[in-house]
């Protein structure tokens, strides 16, 4: 092909540019394209002093493009840069037929292709409900809150089993941007100031979690896992989504046709986003601290200290009793009592956990 | 006539029938506009769903489109002018990951 400067690489000069990236508006050819993208990433990682050496992580993975490619990527680093990491496929089997069931079958196959060891948690064993029974005694308005909570105790569990302290998600730069639009839109100050951490850790747990993709836009992971032919699932979960999330991210989309650079410009605004230090109650005398709890305003009970023990599960949790198991107890109350004469041959570990379950009181 | 070969990824092959990879004849001289109106018209299960495809008649934000593999905010949008043989690229990025 004939040499054309219109449509040259703005890097090389000589390649033809096949894509815009939307952070720069650069016009790039493959190659480009592909050293920026890596490149990126691994300045955001050594500038966040995201790993040591020697460090075991776990990718969280579903499947999707974001982990896939977050895995190619890890992989490639890894191995050009000698972070000395150890690296994990984590998945979640929520227990969604037709949707996880054919996604967990694409990070088997990334499992052979990237020859990483995976583990597998489901919430059926975890929980004894799979997210399918969830939806049919709760509903599908409320899938997203139950998946969400059940999720990330999932990933912390399913780290815990395997003796890692680190896990890695793909959330991406659209993704964050979304939770910060989100979080100003329902005046949820305390998680806006915290929505754009890079590392993030629940009190109390000791498994932190981090974001290596927190600056990079969907588009060109999108446009890497295409151009590599890279293999991953793409399905909407059967379940829809949460109609806030939903809006705000069109409403991202359409801001980001405009312009943008306003995706990195909303994550900038979240980063420097500082509340005001909480005014120190007066007269309160210091009293030992570990007897003093809260009761708040949804009615669960706080303890003070870090590394409290949910007293249902027996999971590290900041309240007395944890979310997941407040979730669980409700829809407890709820299952049905006698199952459906030859519906429901229920194995006997699962069984066992579900009269256990029966029999918490709280 | 142009024959051009269209794929919906990233899950848009939803509402095209489950059908991943579509070819259709289109007019000499046709631009990109004209082919989606086209995709709408001909390959569309169900008017209701134009909208995942179609904002303000043009493709959605969100969705990736590329030509012959290449960007098509580099190849003009809208008013590019189709060629025989053309592969065009849908890819929704709304989806999660």
């Amino acid at each position: 092909m004939a040499f054309n400067p219109k449509t040259a690489c703005h890097l090389c000069h000589s390649r033809k540019a096949v894509m815009k990236r939307p952070k720069t508006l650069q016009k790039l050819c493959k190659e480009c394209f592909y050293n920026v993208f890596e490149t990126e990433i691994h300045n955001t990682i050594i500038s966040a002093n995201l790993f040591h050496k020697g460090e075991r992580v776990a990718i969280g993975a579903s499947g999707g493009k974001d982990s896939t490619v977050l895995a190619h990527i890890l992989k490639t680093l890894n191995e050009r840069y000698d972070y000395g990491l150890e690296l994990v496929l984590l998945s979640i089997d929520e227990g969604i037929v037709g949707y996880r069931d054919d996604s967990l079958a694409t990070v088997k196959r990334n499992k052979e292709q990237y020859q990483m060891p995976l583990e597998i948690v489901s919430y059926k064993e975890l929980y004894s409900w799979s997210m399918d029974e969830i939806v049919a005694c709760a509903g599908i308005r409320s899938s997203c809150t139950y998946c969400g909570v059940l999720r990330r105790q999932a990933l912390d569990r399913g780290a815990a089993r395997l003796g890692i302290a680190h896990v890695v998600t793909g959330h991406n730069a659209d993704d964050m941007a979304e939770t910060v639009l989100m979080n100003l839109l329902r005046g949820d100050v305390n998680r806006l100031e915290s929505s754009t951490n890079i590392i993030t850790q629940s009190s109390g747990s000791p498994i932190k979690r981090s974001k290596p993709f927190k600056y990079t836009y969907e588009k060109e992971i999108v446009l890497y896992a295409h151009y590599k032919k890279l293999d991953y699932f793409s399905t909407e979960c059967t379940y829809a989504p949460e109609a806030f999330r939903g809006t705000a991210r069109t409403l991202l989309k359409s801001l980001e046709a405009i312009k943008p650079s306003c995706i990195i410009d909303i994550i900038q605004s979240g980063e420097n986003f500082k509340l005001k230090p909480k005014k120190q109650r007066k007269n309160v005398v210091k009293r030992n601290t570990a007897q003093e709890i809260e009761v708040r305003g949804d009615g669960s009970v706080s303890l003070n200290k870090d590394g409290n023990k949910c007293e249902s599960c027996g999971y590290l949790s900041t309240n007395k009793i944890c979310k997941a198991c407040i979730l669980l107890k409700g829809l407890e109350s709820s299952r049905a009592k006698v199952p459906i004469e030859g519906g429901n041959i229920a194995i006997d570990g699962a069984a066992q956990v579900t009269k256990k379950l029966e029999t918490l009181s709280f | 006539m142009l024959t051009i070969n269209v794929e919906f990824l990233g899950g848009l092959d939803a509402i095209f029938g489950h059908v991943r990879e579509h070819t259709v004849q289109v007019e000499d001289g046709s631009n990109f506009r004209e082919l989606t109106q086209h995709l709408v018209e001909h390959l569309l299960k169900d008017r209701k769903d134009e909208d995942v495809f179609i904002e303000d008649g043009s493709i959605r934000p969100g969705i990736l489109v590329l030509i012959n593999d290449t960007d098509w905010e580099l190849e003009g949008e809208d008013e590019y002018e189709l060629q025989d043989k053309d592969l065009i690229t849908f890819t929704s990025t709304l989806h999660g990951g």
